[in-house]
């Protein structure tokens, strides 16, 4: 049947709390009223979460948020029966600067349906391609300028002309759903959102390499993500965009899903290959490309989540039209998860080129209670951290690369000033330490070592030689290592200690962070100015550390002082400080 | 083959298109150095985990350095093996090894053959940049085999051969990041696992982590105990590798001067095991000769071919992998076992002392060899037929440690009656020998004919796998022969899909027999010292004045006066064994 409207409701992170029982109330008051005609929808993030829990009423396009369970019968009532919109709950939509191809349906279509993705012009583009020669399909996408999203940026078209020229019985496409950044949910929310697209995008690149099979290597950790995709392609066979003759055109294609265990380093597409033939998750080294020898030694086209849901865009509306989004050498737009100190937290997708400042200031909303910018990681742990002088400077892989990052597959994690940066860069070291596969020597015990080094750092211990061993050693790691993943480990150290050189020595000279993060070199000091001596203090310390007479200045003994802060968050006439 | 121009520190040479920068500078007479790389392409194993990076270069127009051992050339390519950034990063990853390797060269079984010593003495590391946290495993003591995986540098070469060359599939890397290490199932002791003790891992480790179990201070207290008779055997591979140990040239024999220096070490008889090779070939010739016969007259109930007993790494694998093989093998005992046997019974009897009185040590190119010794079917009431079961290695160490000066030592020869021994014997050294010594004898027995040439031609080679025929007066003998267990396997495998028509087939774990066993001077990846090894077998075979097993004399009379004839009742007992079914896990 069709529907009149059509009702979002948002279950992805923080909106997901609530989203059942909004949900579950809307279709309560709809019964209750006996309206059949307006649909309720779970979908995916809307990039609005710090907003949410939202609800969006479609084809309106009214967003609500900060909706709660209660709300739901004055949403029902009001705006579902008398057509009046709710008014104390509409999110004022600031006019944005995103612009959606990836996300092109997410949370707009019941991701569950293949109708709903036909009629959004679903598999539209498997038809054109297929009318196409192979060559001119791998022709469109290099046209195109697409590049991978899933670090790398190499381009997507020149990556299928390799495997469209090997000759060989058998070729396979995979896709690469193994998300594994700390923070990052892009691929994950597209594969809930609209599974139908990257089964398309898997199907067109399938017909242009010339491979029959094609498989989705994704985390089992996304058990929503792998059921819809699982329907999808059930339903894709149904309708038979999967399978023997596709559209009567002689194409056979048919998909499988491979579960990862969730080792970060089978993202790496020789490691994520010898992970679906059943062997231990190592990369080797390349050449051979995958595109020559890849699953089970035959040639193979590794493309991630979000590359493969641009390609039937880029069909249906043309290299032209795609390649006139973004800069010169970066096209179309990028998915990113913003995080960290900023106001609104989400997904975000934005046109190439665009500025940080942009991002973090007119769709983040800025920087959480007023502080002030410091920083911004971008590209996950492999990534480097941006600063105030790069705000400006237009977003693209060629342009973060130069400055010490990367694009990384997209996650966007902003710093205020009271991050310590040899901090956050341990932090991004110690994920990378732990996420090693062990195969490398650099990687193994050469970012362990960096890591150490580190926390020699953020505890006053490390001298000025210890600077120097931490850079040499960062750019013979870059230099060294086997994958991407030990080659990038390095860039968090690297764009720190060049951007925030006197933070690190600050830490070696005077022992002390000046952002005061890192526990072992901060003091606590009663200021016996303010001190009323109340005692307040006395009775929290877990370890007696601080001694004085009632209505008399206290002070901390430093020996005995463990940093745990409880007398800074009792004292109420702030006199206590941390140094 | 396509060819193309690369310029590696200036110089411009033409190679072949796809090979490495390695190999291209090798031919150029520059040695980059490397730690993880291993070729042995000769049995087929290429370790190219390019793992260590110790042998990364300079590539032009590439971003970062490329590890040569795994970067194949390309026209016009320019690389620079030299560059400070290239020896910054060689020194800093050998650093970074260091770091987290232990610092005990001094007390290392592997020192002074150490690879990552040897590289560390190259780049003159004087101090180590990097400290931090040490890996730390629990050691695993085997019968034949000692894994300290704290010496560990996860070049993989173990691994490589365990699972790719031998099949055995008992070591692989586990854990991640610092973590990773290279252990078997579930972190169990070898001795739990299918490990046949092949010692292969153990030859080609370049570190200390995988190492033979010493024996030899127990081979010093037995010569210093007076109420003890100790006896040495030594095995054929023994003579032909020995000399290396003492800066001879690789194929160089020393077969008297290993018997002047046992003599000199205190051993009250010097005998040779290729005395009980001869008398294995007697039992084993008998045996198939039984078989086969009963096989043509059309006897259902046995099962041809027959495979050697010989290697007891081999043994071990069928046990494990296929059981339902087990009646297969030869139930003749090894040359180790039935000196052993005899030695413990017939010597003990001419001594007249009891058993318990004799220490049997044996000299083995062989780490299994230990691992066979102690299986419980080879003692009697709790005391074992061999005692002692030392390396090539550990003798040539306890050689040197006696202060015996090896080269100015005269040549000597073997006590009687257990140290005779024919060419027959002689070349169970090496792979094919086995089978060709039981052929000059079979084929005399079957035919009733005298054997002019000996030599077998057809069965020598360094292949892998190999088929032959040999003709018994008129009837073809289809023989199949292997070295490696992964050869091993597909021999097999033919067999239990009925495929095979071998009649007999011989079966050695080590790449070219016994001379590359796992107890041998480490060849440090050089594979023509194996085949160096051979030839001064065949030359000593050739250079015998009895060739054939049933020739010996002190076997003729060990059989009129002891054993009756083979396959004996008193064979049976003491030659003879049998096998067990194994589990996989």
């Amino acid at each position: 049947m069709s529907y009149q409207r059509y009702c979002l409701v948002c279950n992805s992170s923080k909106c997901g709390h609530y989203s059942k029982a909004i949900a579950d109330n809307i279709k309560h008051y709809l019964r209750e009223n006996n309206i059949k005609d307006i649909k309720v929808v779970m979908t995916e993030c809307f990039g609005l979460c710090k907003q949410g829990p939202i609800v969006k009423i479609m084809p309106d396009n009214i967003v609500y948020s900060g909706v709660k369970p209660m709300d739901t019968k004055e949403i029902v009532e009001k705006h579902l029966i008398n057509g009046e919109v709710v008014s104390r709950l509409v999110h004022e939509n600031k006019k944005s600067k995103q612009l959606k191809i990836v996300l092109r349906n997410c949370g707009f279509i019941d991701p569950e349906n293949i109708d709903d993705y036909i009629e959004k012009d679903g598999y539209f583009a498997l038809a054109k391609a297929l009318k196409m020669s192979r060559m001119d399909v791998i022709n469109e996408i290099k046209l195109s300028g697409l590049r991978g999203r899933g670090g790398g940026g190499f381009p997507t078209g020149l990556k299928w002309e390799y495997a469209y020229k090997q000759n060989s019985d058998q070729k396979y496409v995979v896709c690469n759903a193994d998300e594994g950044d700390p923070g990052a949910f892009m691929d994950r929310s597209v594969l809930e959102g609209d599974p139908h697209s990257v089964i398309e995008g898997m199907l067109i690149c399938g017909y242009a390499i010339g491979s029959n099979k094609g498989l989705v290597y994704t985390r089992a950790e996304y058990p929503l993500a792998v059921k819809r995709l699982s329907k999808a392609i059930k339903d894709a066979r149904e309708y038979g965009f999967l399978g023997n003759n596709i559209m009567g055109s002689g194409f056979n294609f048919d998909i499988e899903i491979k579960y990862g265990a969730g080792a970060f380093v089978c993202g790496e597409e020789t490691a994520l290959i010898r992970s679906m033939e059943g062997e231990r998750g190592e990369p080797t080294s390349k050449p051979p490309y995958p595109a020559e020898s890849g699953y089970w030694d035959k040639p193979t086209n590794v493309n991630n989540v979000e590359t493969f849901a641009n390609v039937p865009v880029i069909i249906n509306k043309g290299a032209n039209w795609f390649n006139k989004i973004g800069t010169e050498k970066s096209k179309g737009t990028k998915v990113f998860a913003l995080a960290g100190k900023i106001n609104n937290v989400g997904l975000i997708e934005v046109p190439m080129g665009i500025t940080l400042r942009e991002i973090i200031f007119d769709i983040g909303g800025g920087i959480k209670d007023g502080k002030r910018f410091k920083a911004v990681q971008t590209g996950g742990p492999s990534g480097g951290c941006l600063t105030e002088k790069d705000l400006d400077t237009p977003i693209d892989y060629d342009t973060l690369l130069a400055k010490g990052s990367m694009m990384g597959s997209g996650g966007m994690i902003v710093m205020d000033e009271d991050d310590c940066m040899v901090a956050v860069a341990k932090f991004y070291l110690e994920f990378t330490v732990d996420e090693s596969c062990g195969k490398c020597t650099p990687c193994r015990v050469g970012n362990k070592r960096l890591y150490e080094l580190l926390e020699k750092v953020t505890s006053g211990k490390a001298t000025f030689s210890d600077l120097d061993k931490i850079k040499n050693l960062s750019n013979v790691i870059k230099d060294t290592a086997l994958c991407g993943l030990g080659q990038t480990a390095p860039n968090p150290v690297l764009s720190t200690i060049t951007n925030f050189w006197d933070e690190y020595v600050a830490h070696v000279n005077e022992k002390s962070c000046p952002s005061g993060q890192c526990k072992e070199l901060i003091r606590y000091i009663i200021d016996h100015n303010k001190c009323v001596g109340c005692t307040a203090c006395v009775r929290v310390c877990p370890v007696y550390a601080i001694s004085g007479k009632v209505r008399e200045p206290h002070t901390i003994d430093q020996d005995k002082c463990i940093k745990c802060g409880a007398c800074y968050n009792t004292c109420k006439f702030d006199a206590i400080y941390k140094k | 083959m396509e060819k193309c121009k690369v310029t590696i520190d200036g110089k411009t040479i033409e190679v072949e298109k796809g090979i490495t920068i390695l190999e291209a500078a090798k031919k150029i007479g520059i040695k980059i150095p490397t730690l993880c790389h291993l070729d042995l392409h000769d049995i087929k194993m290429v370790n190219k985990a390019a793992s260590c990076r110790v042998c990364v270069v300079e590539v032009e127009g590439r971003k970062n350095l490329a590890p040569s051992c795994s970067t194949p050339v390309f026209d016009g390519m320019k690389v620079i093996t030299n560059s400070i950034r290239a020896l910054n990063a060689r020194k800093i990853v050998l650093e970074l090894l260091l770091s987290d390797h232990p610092k005990e060269c001094l007390t290392c079984a592997k020192s002074g053959e150490c690879e990552l010593q040897e590289l560390a003495e190259e780049f003159a590391i004087r101090k180590i940049e990097f400290e931090g946290e040490m890996s730390r495993y629990r050691k695993d003591y085997s019968p034949s085999i000692i894994r300290d995986m704290d010496k560990c540098v996860m070049c993989r070469r173990c691994e490589t051969m365990c699972n790719e060359v031998q099949t055995v599939g008992v070591l692989s890397g586990i854990n991640r990041g610092f973590n990773s290490v290279v252990a078997t199932f579930f972190e169990k002791n070898l001795e739990d696992t299918t490990c046949t003790y092949c010692g292969q891992c153990v030859a080609v480790c370049p570190t200390g982590a995988l190492t033979e179990v010493d024996y030899s201070w127990d081979v010093i207290n037995a010569i210093a105990n007076p109420n003890k008779i100790v006896i040495v055997q030594t095995a054929p591979a023994v003579r032909a590798a020995l000399g290396e140990e003492f800066g001879l040239e690789p194929g160089t024999s020393v077969t008297g001067k290993m018997v002047a220096a046992l003599k000199r070490l205190g051993f009250d008889y010097v005998f040779d095991t290729d005395f009980a090779a001869d008398l294995t070939i007697m039992e084993e010739a008998s045996e198939f000769l039984d078989r086969l016969t009963r096989f043509l007259n059309g006897d259902k109930s046995v099962r041809l071919p027959i495979l050697t007993s010989c290697c007891p790494a081999w043994i071990k694998f069928f046990e494990h992998h296929f059981p339902e093989l087990i009646d297969m093998p030869s139930t003749a005992k090894s040359p180790q076992q039935m000196f052993g046997a005899i030695a413990k019974s017939y010597f003990a009897d001419i001594l007249q002392v009891p058993r318990e009185k004799i220490v049997v040590v044996s000299v083995m190119p062989c780490l299994a060899k230990k691992y066979e010794a102690s299986r419980p079917e080879f003692k009697v009431n709790g005391n074992p037929d061999v005692d002692i079961s030392i390396t090539t290695r550990e003798l040539a160490r306890l050689i040197k440690q006696a202060n015996i000066d090896f080269m100015s030592l005269p040549e000597e020869d073997f006590d009687k009656p257990l140290g005779e021994s024919t060419g027959a014997g002689v070349i169970f050294g090496v792979t094919g020998g086995v089978i060709e010594a039981a052929v000059r004898t079979a084929y005399e027995w079957y035919t009733g004919k005298e054997l002019r040439d000996v030599e077998f031609r057809q069965l020598r080679s360094d292949e892998g796998i190999r088929t032959a025929s040999v003709n018994f007066g008129g009837f073809e003998l289809n023989i199949g022969i292997s070295y490696g267990l992964g050869n091993a396997r597909k021999l097999l495998e033919e067999i239990k899909s009925g495929k095979s028509n071998y009649h007999a087939i011989e079966i050695m774990a080590c790449p070219g027999g016994c001379i590359g066993g796992g107890g041998q001077p480490y060849h440090h990846g050089n594979l023509d010292i194996i085949r160096a090894r051979a030839r001064a077998i065949y030359h000593e075979d050739r250079h015998k004045e009895i060739r054939k097993s049933h020739k010996n004399p002190y076997i003729i009379e060990l059989y009129e006066k002891y054993l009756g004839k083979p396959l004996s009742e008193k064979s049976h007992k003491l030659l003879h064994t049998h096998y067990f079914k194994k589990v996989l896990y």
